[in-house]
């Protein structure tokens, strides 16, 4: 091959000092491992997709009063929060389906830097998520008064989407921990959605697992974010559920991805 | 430079890997050589920090391998050219890398035409790669970092002869400007035309290390003669040790002066006097093949 005359000599360009990369720059990585195949792109663009739809719909059923910014934006976040574990699913599990963790791991040794960089990144998605969100609803609060009757306030608060944001981080790194558990993309996902919808049935059927339910119950611990200001056994509940579905699944994979050897 | 000092690795009762200590030193290629299952990936995912050892260590260029700041700087690895996401293409793998590595995107694309890999090829995605096509990649991506340190396992896997050939001086040039390659093999013909130095594993424990030269030629001398019946009387009376081989000449345990005086004197015609072929690391090495398949037969 012609090209043999530019193999390069062993380290010429390379500085006499290397320097580890920064946690910024792994989760620049991440974020394009995230979107540059196609499951990736395809998944991201169905959510923003999805929470277009759910605006559009909101455009034309409801009453008038409903058609303003706040519910617009805050309509689409269910949708949206349900397929956002997938995204950090995926951003954990893609890795050891594809077995890219040989070449991950040989770059970067220091698995816990990985792992955060993949959280990082993740929640980034998620908060990328909520500004399609935003644009959608400002689209729809614009339009609405063109085309039907609407209230069109711009009411807004901060804390509102302070809360938006929380629910949505939650809901992503709850996949990527359930991910990092399990490191199988069909098993985490499958898991994710039937261990809690279990747990919540469950807590419906027998009045004895009723209180305990409202302490570890994900689903309905996240989804008071959504409805406004939270009082402070509500903050507990969500703690508590956040610690079982988020923290505990997290520690075990954290242990797992450390220790495991990497084939 | 890798040093690899007593690394051990024990699953439950098994030893994959037995207190194996060599080094692969600058401007050389070390053939890293055993059978299937032998211990060779282990032990390289070990020096990689893949695989946690049960016991011992090793270093790259003097780090432990986690402690190198960026690692792909300093050593190049290609541990298994199939480990590739299928659905980036060629260019997106290496960009990837790049970016973790901090080296540019035009380094990116030297290396795709270092591989051959550049125009049309680089932007189909990798689950379309024929083997031979990944391993390139991987060479490449291997490459990216301008590292010393070259580690590849079985990189001869899937090429074409013409690709074989083509690996075989990409490496051979890399050890001559100076770099370390380590490679895996479990053929000895494959590495035995590239390597200098030779590291022999069976069973989890090193069996030879050493240079290819005094490895493949421990075997002693080959001599072959017109007179082939002569030719062993004189060996006899000349108080060497032979053995008749199958085409007729002889495997001499001697040097080559003393059989061919001992030849001359009785007027002897010699049609071959050379060192003998790599009989004795071959044989050692079909021995822990068919030790290795009558225990997976057990």
């Amino acid at each position: 091959m012609s090209a043999l005359t530019t193999v390069p000599a062993a380290g010429t360009h390379r500085p006499a000092h290397t320097r580890r990369p920064s946690l910024a720059r792994l989760t620049a990585v991440e974020l394009r491992k995230a979107t540059d195949t196609r499951a990736g792109f395809w998944l991201l663009a169905v959510i923003a997709l999805v929470a277009l739809a759910i605006v559009v719909v909101q455009l034309f059923t409801g009453s008038a009063e409903d058609r303003n910014f706040a519910d617009f934006f805050g309509g689409a976040q269910l949708g949206t929060g349900l397929l956002l574990p997938v995204v950090g699913i995926l951003a954990v599990t893609g890795e050891w389906s594809q077995r890219t963790t040989l070449a991950t791991f040989a770059l970067e040794p220091r698995r816990g830097r990985v792992v955060a960089s993949k959280l990082g990144a993740s929640a980034l998605l998620a908060v990328a998520v909520v500004a399609a969100g935003l644009v959608w609803a400002a689209l729809a609060n614009l339009l609405a008064p063109v085309v039907t009757d609407a209230s069109a306030s711009w009411e807004f608060g901060a804390d509102g989407l302070g809360r938006v944001l929380l629910f949505q981080v939650i809901n992503v790194l709850v996949g990527s921990a359930f991910g990092l558990a399990l490191l199988s993309t069909p098993l985490a996902i499958v898991l994710y959605f039937v261990l809690p919808t279990a747990w919540t049935v469950l807590g419906s059927l027998i009045s004895a697992l009723e209180t305990p339910a409202q302490w570890l119950d994900l689903s309905s611990t996240t989804t008071v974010l959504l409805d406004g200001d939270l009082t402070g056994q509500a903050w507990a509940q969500l703690g508590t559920s956040v610690a079982l579905w988020l923290a505990l699944p997290l520690a075990l994979g954290l242990v797992r991805v450390l220790r495991s050897e990497v084939k | 430079m890798i040093t690899v000092e007593h690394l051990t690795k024990g699953y439950g009762a098994v030893t994959a890997v037995d207190d194996v200590s060599f080094e692969c030193v600058p401007g050389t290629v070390t053939g890293f050589l055993g059978p299937n299952g032998a211990g060779k990936s282990t032990t390289m995912r070990m020096i990689c920090g893949l695989t946690p050892p049960t016991s011992g260590g090793s270093t790259v260029n003097g780090v432990a391998f986690r402690d190198l700041p960026n690692p792909g700087r300093h050593i190049g690895v290609l541990l298994d050219a199939s480990a590739q996401h299928a659905g980036r293409t060629g260019r997106e793998v290496l960009g990837l890398s790049a970016r973790l590595l901090g080296v540019s995107q035009q380094r990116v694309t030297e290396m795709l035409e270092l591989v051959g890999l550049a125009g049309p090829a680089e932007k189909r995605r990798v689950g379309n790669y024929s083997l031979g096509m990944r391993q390139r990649l991987g060479l490449a991506h291997a490459l990216l970092g301008d590292p010393t340190v070259l580690m590849l396992d079985e990189p001869a896997n899937g090429l074409d002869p013409e690709g074989i050939y083509w690996m075989r001086s990409v490496l051979r040039d890399f050890a001559d400007r100076g770099g370390t390659v380590m490679l895996s093999s479990h053929l000895l013909r494959e590495v035995e035309a590239v390597a200098d130095h030779l590291v022999v594993i069976g069973n989890g424990k090193i069996v030879a290390d050493g240079a290819k030269d005094e490895l493949l030629h421990s075997g002693g001398l080959y001599v072959r003669g017109l007179a082939t019946d002569a030719l062993e009387k004189v060996l006899v009376d000349a108080g060497l040790s032979s053995q008749p081989t199958r085409d007729g000449g002889f495997a001499v345990a001697g040097d080559a002066e003393t059989v061919g005086r001992a030849a001359a004197a009785a007027g002897i015609v010699l049609l071959e006097l050379r060192p003998a072929d790599s009989g004795g690391l071959e044989e050692m090495f079909l021995r822990l093949t068919s030790n290795d398949s009558r225990k997976d037969a057990a």
